[in-house]
């Protein structure tokens, strides 16, 4: 879908991005992270242009992007970004519609897409449409911005660290939704952060950066798991390496699905990090388990944290 | 019951509205100023005609109104488009020697312009025009600029990286985000000009300075009244006018 090839990028005397080489496949949710200066966002930003890059090729299915005209790559992308940067002077429903009206659909086809999108992001259409910027909250502008980077049904979705600027409860609410979203719709999905906890909860592929050179890519799990290097390891957090291992698998890979236990059963798609805090929590070593339905689903030990039964 | 209760309460409300206070009053006086003639009378009883009569005061309101029209046009048109140059990339490194020509035709009082401008150019309306124009360009180019450099960063990134044209940031972002503040200067602008105005008619243009100028040469201070009260009114009343449609371009921020 989109490949770096050999990709470096200079402000000035400042080497921002040095041999960067990244393939992003059909349908991957990427996170690009790292730590200020590592060059995610520049990285981000040559995909669509928004900065020229001096030397290597960025191909967009298939074509170097220089031969696309700037507006025509940017309106085949979606883009938020942190501070969301909702037009103040347009309503919801048009600022939602500014890439479908740059495209000139059809008014119909706008609105209802208007709508579409609206219920997607849990706003309710006919009390939201006809609002003004200022007259939402924090997280639902961001709702809006993200609707709007999706709304003309984009090939791929950059995001400059979106939900930085919201509160954790709100941030953990979108990241939910961005992966429903990215589930449903198999929208390739290019994501800026800083947030590890963020990374691993959305990304399919986890891309670390550091002075402007991938210091390792792969699954959360493998850069947790197989860490390449000693930065590696310190930037996850290198004392909750393990605690973050628990937060990629949930309770219904280790149920013991012939036992049962008492208490109060807590659903089996609980992250095992989530499971941890419950049996600290209640200071037991055995908790009974429900699917999503509510029905009994057997029962997880404490030890079961420690490794799954093979 | 409704029924009764609209008309009057919109008679109310147009009774509170300044704007039509100070138009009926505008009007009032432009075509009952020789009604006026015994009060004007009593006031300077040692005057022989105490009311201007050589023009008909509806023909020095729009003469005067044709000539703020005219050289406020002209400033508007050129300052704004200053300003949106010399905020676009291609423009930036201009943008210090703008703002300078600018304050200079501020800081000429336009009197003197028109001592220069009229052995070149000779008696008449243009020499006024254009001492005028250049005098209303100040406010407007520095509203523009600043308005335009009000438009949050984030709302101009989000709109290139969408795939926004530049003319379309322009037209789309840039300007309606802009436009109030810019008609904050233009009003300013326009203001001042119809102030200014008034002495185009040294230079033989008709004003409502005509009065006022006659007056003063003649010692016939009721002349001098009746054009000042007049141009006062006209600055009033597009004062308001203004400020209304500053708001009105500005509506999205009062919604509830």
């Amino acid at each position: 879908m989109i490949e770096l090839q050999h990709v470096s990028k200079a402000f000035g005397a400042t080497k921002a991005i040095e041999d960067l080489s990244l393939t992003v496949q059909q349908g991957e949710f990427i996170v690009l992270i790292g730590s200020s200066g590592s060059g995610k966002s520049t990285a981000l930003k040559m995909m669509n242009r928004l900065l020229e890059h001096d030397s290597g090729r960025i191909l967009f299915a298939g074509d170097e992007i220089r031969t696309f005209r700037p507006e025509d790559i940017r309106r085949r992308m979606g883009y938020a970004i942190q501070s969301i940067g909702l037009f103040p002077h347009w309503t919801v429903e048009q600022n939602i519609a500014t890439v479908p009206e740059l495209l000139k659909w059809p008014g119909a086809r706008i609105r209802a897409r208007v709508t579409e999108l609206l219920e997607l992001l849990d706003l309710e259409p006919e009390l939201y449409r006809n609002r003004y910027p200022h007259q939402l909250s924090g997280g639902q502008q961001q709702r809006v911005g993200v609707a709007r980077a999706l709304a003309g049904d984009p090939e791929v979705l950059l995001m400059d660290e979106p939900f930085g600027a919201l509160d954790s409860l709100t941030r953990v609410a979108l990241q939910n939704e961005l992966a429903r979203i990215h589930r449903a719709s198999g929208k390739t999905i290019v994501l800026v952060t800083h947030d590890i906890d963020e990374a691993l909860r959305l990304a399919t592929r986890v891309v670390l950066l550091d002075l402007g050179r991938v210091v390792q890519s792969g699954t959360p799990m493998q850069i947790l798991a197989q860490p390449a290097s000693e930065f590696v390891t310190d930037f996850m957090g290198r004392s909750e390496v393990g605690i973050k291992l628990l937060g990629l698998e949930t309770v219904a890979g280790r149920v013991r699905r012939n036992e049962s236990a008492e208490g109060t059963p807590v659903a089996e798609n609980l992250t095992l990090r989530e499971a941890l805090s419950v049996f600290l929590a209640r200071q037991v070593d055995r908790l009974a388990i429900v699917d999503g339905a509510g029905r009994p689903a057997g029962c997880l030990h404490f030890s079961d944290l420690v490794k799954s039964r093979e | 019951m409704t029924g009764t209760h609209r008309p009057l309460a919109a008679l109310t409300m147009l009774a509170r509205d300044p704007l039509a206070w100070g138009l009926t009053a505008l009007v009032l006086l432009i075509f009952g100023m020789e009604s006026l003639k015994p009060l004007f009378a009593a006031a300077f009883p040692a005057l022989e005609r105490p009311v201007y009569e050589q023009d008909t005061f509806v023909a020095l309101v729009i003469a005067h109104a044709r000539i703020v029209a005219v050289s406020s046009s002209v400033s508007i048109l050129v300052g704004v488009a200053a300003g949106i140059f010399v905020t676009r990339s291609t423009g930036a490194e201009f943008r210090s020697l703008v703002e300078s020509i600018v304050a200079i035709g501020q800081t000429f009082p336009p009197v003197a312009v028109l001592a220069v401008a009229v052995p070149l150019i000779g008696f008449g309306e243009t020499p006024a025009l254009i001492a005028l124009a250049l005098y209303g360009l100040l406010p407007i180019v520095q509203q523009t600029i600043a308005g335009l450099e009000s438009v949050p960063r984030a709302a101009r990134e989000v709109a290139q990286g969408l795939g926004m044209s530049a003319t379309q940031i322009l037209t789309r972002v840039d300007l309606p985000l802009a436009l109030p503040v810019i008609i904050a200067g233009v009003r300013i602008s326009v203001i001042i000009n119809i102030g200014t105005a008034a002495i185009a008619s040294t230079v033989g243009v008709k004003t409502l300075g005509s009065p006022i100028i006659v007056g003063l040469s003649g010692f016939n201070t009721a002349y001098i009244v009746q054009g000042a009260v007049l141009v006062g009114l006209l600055a009033i009343v597009t004062d308001i006018a203004f400020g209304r449609l500053g708001r009105y371009f500005e509506r999205w921020r009062f919604a509830a």
